[in-house]
């Protein structure tokens, strides 16, 4: 006699927390042959909404731990990928229905790109800033911090290494994020998280909805705590009106980007996810 | 007389040698537009100076084709290091100009010699200098090993600095290689005509710079126009939020300097004679019409009296008037509609209940003046605290500790610069470092260097001018050849990267 | 002149009280606002922008004028020399009746009687308007025992001295005494005491070349008044730097914050380096701006300086007869 296996419900993740949709709906998502994989929470405005405050709340811990901390942290998230690497190796083989080879492939490129990233904690500042030979008895450095809150509609046809691209990115500056994780496959962005959600990671760094980004993204494009919008995986939404919507409070916006550069490693990414501060200050020995 | 009632020490206009009316400089030559004319005035004495043209839109596509042409043709095929010399001769016939250009600024924007003379024009050539240099070393500008200019780039720069916007803009932007198409600002256009005279005698390619005057349909036509690749503004917010949401799904990049409300910081334990200049270069330093002027006072409780006083001191010592005097401090407001709008939130500031003072001073009867004026006993709520004046209108908040400090000054929407006084360094640097905006200035205020990046957070703006990240915006990366066709195949794509 | 002693009786209160130990002194001194330096040499640098022209150059000359002690600090002074200089100071410039006197002439001690008897009448100490000022207290290094400095004094005031110009102990200051700092001059006040009640009026020179940072320069500045001085004054004239715009106006926003704070007028005096009529107005400019143009007076402000008044003269020159001037058409000391 087979056992009965125990199925997971897959829910949303804000604030650290896996809550249900508060509008109590859910999709279902099935393989590309059209078989029932699970049942994905349908992210509402309000949860978009309750998701943007827990990122907000998450900035001034994350951006003001020491960049030797967060590179650790992110590090650890790689361990846990690796420690879980056959769950996803599994679930990016349903979801796309390709061969465990490539499947694995994908899983493994995940990690590193991880790494990678990690890796760039305390770097990036040094290579993106530096001092300023002015012409005067100044002192004056330039350098990047993490621009806040970035919202990210992550890439529709990857849904592990495209995820990975644009959220490890923004984070790891400081920033804290708001990602709709692949329409289609959702799956592999909810195991992510519960990966991120028994790491090191501070409550609210990382928050990911499932859903329709076409009703969810709006929302957040137009929200006025939002700092920047990441378009990657928005090719096939309005996505001009939401730079549109953006705009009105001069969020910053990365437009859609075909897949091949959506699943680059970028310095640009990170960069592009701070805003560069310039300090001056006198200097004199009298 | 008193010893303080300087004699009139007036700079000579002589030295300016105005034509009666200005074409528009397209593709090298000052050429007649359809769009009709319109004339420029002195703020200072509302006396005529002379009389420009207002591009219309087919005038704004003319000097876009011309850009194109230029950038295509012999621009594209000059070498790096030609480029930037260039670029030093135009730094080279600024310094040589230098005197004649201070004198038609102030004549036309009603800035106090003094500043356009030892401020803005020795900065415009160091602009060039410093840019120049860039021309033929852009493989460093950390945006790849191969970078490339965007293309032709529309610049739709402010009134306030007229002829130092300008080289902010057009800079960077020939020295990575692009084509400019430049709309000065409308009250401020004689500096720009006049750079237009000076690349004629650096016997610039035609079409490398285009200058179209005009008001915002001009430089609507511009930033809307299908062949600019790349948009730079600075301005006020809310055109800056108007032209990104024109570019909104178009493939043109878009760097944004808009407006601030910056906090200037002073703690118990500051320098407080150094602070109060500071406060006055901060607020009315060219008349506050300053992006990054620091409009609120943040005064620790417990120094609030002494350093109030002391401000009141130094403020009845400024003169106001002639900007074309030596002796000027402070000179005219541009335009009558912005005194209008001074005068407004100066109004409602009364209204809200702070106390508004400004010494003693006898404006000119004619022309555009607003005293130097403090408001005292200002809260968060009072929009005196909230709105850009853009102004010499300084609004006095206190605050009782450090985090109080940041918090007050973190609370805008705006993000530009922001002032901290203190003699104890590592307070100044965790407080610069909690505080969200581009520049910080510590212990001094309103300096400017082309080697430092300026620009804003949050509704300030996006992008950095100045230093290599001001030559970033103006580049494209080439991270691989791959990554460059799929750019041009499938337009649009990327958006800001700066 | 006018008296800017303190009265010890006066209603207002002193910034600083109590015994004057280093201890007590350091916490009031460290506890004044810093001064980055930066901002005051910006400060200065505008003020030296300050365009002076036509009647206000005129009448800033004339100020300069009679601001002017007129000094000879030469190991070679002569009675001859000083006689040259007092006659001078008589008459600034023959050809020109209307020129104002200067305020003081600047002698070493020695030399003080010769410079009282040139004078004659125009003596301040005979009812005239012009001042004997005599460098003291082992001028210009001040190394020598309080005695000494003490006779020294005692010996100009005697020999008709209306103004000691006594320098600080650098080396006691540097070296955190300030106590003794603040005694000595206490005792040199003294000893400025003449035997008619009056007292001759005590310039303190900080020696600013030698504090070298700005903090310094405010804490001897304070030091200097507290300890009741009438002046304080940057410089011997013997080290580089000698008196700097940002230094003097630095001074100038002391006395200016002393005055505020006790309702006494302190004055100050720069010393050495000062030649031209330009410089000269720029600092009669920063004491307009800074601490008030009241201080525009020989009561509150004086330059220090041998060469500057024939700059002056041939300045006057120029504004007169349309013409520039030369160095003949001045006389020589």
């Amino acid at each position: 006699m087979t056992r009965l296996a125990v199925a997971k419900t897959y829910k949303l993740f804000i604030g650290g927390a896996f809550p249900r949709s508060e509008s109590g709906r859910t999709y279902p998502v099935a393989s590309p042959g059209g078989d029932f994989l699970a049942n994905a929470a349908k992210a509402s405005r309000k949860d978009a909404r309750d998701a943007v405050v827990a990122a907000r709340g998450a900035v001034p811990g994350w951006s003001g731990a020491t960049a030797y901390n967060r590179g650790q942290i992110l590090y650890r998230v790689a361990e846990m990928l690796e420690g879980r690497r056959a769950q996803f190796v599994e679930e990016v083989r349903a979801a796309r229905g390709v061969s465990a080879q490539q499947a694995g492939d994908t899983v493994d490129a995940s990690i590193d790109r991880w790494v990678w990233y990690a890796g760039w904690a305390d770097k990036y500042a040094q290579v993106v800033g530096g001092s300023n030979p002015v012409a005067g008895p100044y002192f004056n450095l330039s350098v990047p911090e993490p621009t806040g809150v970035v919202a990210i509609v992550a890439p529709q046809e990857s849904p592990l290494l495209g995820l990975v691209n644009v959220v490890a990115p923004a984070i790891v500056s400081g920033n804290a994020v708001v990602v709709i994780a692949s329409e289609r496959h959702p799956l592999p962005a909810m195991s992510l998280a519960e990966v991120i959600a028994t790491s090191d990671m501070p409550k609210g760094v990382v928050n990911v909805l499932t859903g329709s980004a076409a009703e969810i993204a709006p929302w957040l494009a137009s929200h006025a705590d939002v700092d920047g919008i990441d378009l990657t995986g928005a090719g096939a939404l309005d996505w001009v009106d939401l730079e549109i919507a953006a705009v009105d409070t001069l969020t910053r916006v990365m437009r859609p980007s075909p897949l091949e550069d959506a699943v680059a490693p970028s310095l640009e990414r990170i960069v592009s996810w701070t805003e560069v501060k310039t300090v001056w200050h006198t200097r004199s020995l009298r | 007389m008193t010893f303080l009632d300087y004699a009139p020490a007036p700079e000579s206009t002589a030295i300016l040698d105005l034509k009666s009316e200005y074409g528009l400089f397209i593709d090298g030559e000052f050429v007649d537009g359809d769009g009709g004319s319109f004339a420029t005035i002195s703020p200072a004495t509302e006396k005529h100076i002379t009389t420009v043209q207002s591009a219309s839109a087919a005038d704004v596509d003319r000097a876009v084709a011309a850009a194109r042409r230029a950038f295509e043709g012999p621009w594209s095929r000059l070498s790096g290091s030609d480029r930037g010399k260039y670029l030093f001769r135009i730094a080279r016939l600024v310094q040589e100009r230098a005197r004649e250009l201070a004198v038609a600024e102030s004549l036309d924007n009603g800035k106090p010699i003094r500043e356009s003379r030892d401020v803005d024009v020795p900065l415009v050539a160091a602009w060039f200098f410093y840019y120049a240099g860039w021309a033929d070393k852009l493989e460093h500008a950390g945006v790849g090993s191969a970078p490339r200019p965007l293309g032709v780039a529309g610049q739709v720069i402010p009134w306030n600095f007229p002829l130092l916007m300008l080289a902010w803009k057009i800079a960077p932007a020939l020295a990575a290689g692009n084509a400019v198409v430049l709309k000065p600002a409308e009250t401020t256009p004689l500096t720009a005509l006049l750079f237009a005279e000076i690349l004629q005698q650096a016997d610039f390619p035609p079409g490398v710079v285009n200058i179209v005057t005009g008001a915002g349909d001009t430089g609507s036509a511009l930033v809307t126009h299908p062949g600019v690749d790349k948009v730079a503004f600075t301005g006020s917010t809310a055109v800056g939020r108007a032209i990104a949401k024109q570019v909104a799904g178009s493939s043109k990049r878009l760097t944004l300097e808009l407006g601030g409300k910056a906090a200037n910081i002073v703690f118990d334990d500051a320098p407080v004679d150094q602070a109060v200049e500071g406060i006055v270069n901060g607020i009315f330093f060219n008349q506050g019409h300053v992006c990054c002027a620091g409009s609120r006072l943040l005064v620790q409780e417990s120094v609030h009296d002494e350093v109030i006083e002391k401000l009141k001191r130094r403020m009845a010592t400024l003169r106001v008037g002639d900007p074309l005097d030596k002796n000027t401090d402070i000179g005219a407001i541009n335009s009558a509609a912005q005194l209008e709008r001074i005068r407004a939130l100066s109004a409602i500031g009364e209204q809200e209940g702070a106390e508004r003072w400004s010494p003693a001073c006898d404006l000119p009867e004619n022309g555009f003046w607003f005293a130097p004026t403090i408001f005292t006993g200002v809260d968060t709520s009072h929009r005196i605290a909230r709105d850009e004046i853009f102004g010499p209108v300084l609004s006095v908040l206190t605050f009782r500790t450090p985090a109080e400090a940041i918090s007050k000054a973190n609370n805008t929407p705006y993000g530009l610069s922001a002032g901290i006084w203190s003699d104890k360094g590592s307070k100044i640097l965790a407080v610069a470092n909690e505080l969200r905006a581009g520049v910080v200035w510590a212990n001094t205020f309103n300096r400017f260097d082309p080697a430092s990046p300026f620009g804003g957070y949050k509704e300030s703006g996006y992008g950095r001018e100045g230093g290599r990240h001001g030559l970033a915006a103006y580049l494209a990366s080439t991270a691989g050849a791959a990554v460059v066709q799929t750019e041009q195949a499938t337009k649009p794509k990327k958006g800001r990267t700066t | 002149m006018t008296d800017t002693s303190h009265s010890p009786d006066g209603a207002l209160a002193r910034p600083f009280d109590g015994p004057a130990t280093d201890a007590a002194l350091r916490r009031f001194l460290d506890g004044l606002p810093g001064v980055d330096a930066v901002g005051l040499e910006q400060r200065a640098a505008t003020i030296g922008t300050r365009s002076i022209k036509s009647s206000s150059k005129a009448a800033a000359l004339d100020a300069v004028l009679s601001l002017i002690d007129l000094t000879t600090l030469e190991g070679a002074d002569t009675r001859g020399r000083v006689r040259s200089l007092v006659s001078k100071a008589i008459t600034p410039d023959p050809s020109d009746p209307s020129v104002p006197r200067v305020a003081a002439v600047c002698v070493y001690n020695d030399m003080v009687h010769h410079a009282v008897e040139a004078l004659g009448a125009h003596h301040a100490g005979s009812g005239g308007d012009i001042a004997v000022a005599a460098v003291a207290t082992a001028f210009p290094s001040g190394r020598a025992s309080l005695a000494v400095k003490l006779q020294d004094t005692a010996d100009a005031v005697a020999a008709g001295a209306d103004e000691i110009d006594m320098v600080i102990d650098r080396g006691a200051f540097l070296s955190g005494r300030f106590g003794q700092v603040y005694d000595e001059i206490v005792a040199i006040k003294n000893a400025c005491r003449r035997s008619d009640g009056g007292h001759a009026h005590l310039k303190v020179i900080l020696e600013t070349g030698e504090l070298s940072t700005y903090d310094n320069v405010r804490k001897a500045s304070w030091l200097a008044i507290l300890a009741g001085g009438d002046f304080i004054k940057t410089s011997t004239g013997k080290v580089a730097p000698a008196a700097t715009l940002p230094v003097t106006l630095l001074m100038l926003e002391v006395v200016r914050d002393w005055h505020l704070g006790t309702g006494q007028r302190i004055g100050v005096k720069p010393a050495g380096g000062i030649r031209t009529s330009k410089d000269a107005i720029k600092y009669l400019v920063a004491v307009a701006e800074t601490a008030g143009e009241e201080w525009i007076a020989p009561t509150l402000f004086r330059f220090g300086a041998s060469s500057l008044l024939d700059d002056v003269l041939m300045q006057k020159q120029k504004l007169t007869s349309g013409h520039y001037s030369g160095p003949d058409y001045v006389t020589v000391v």
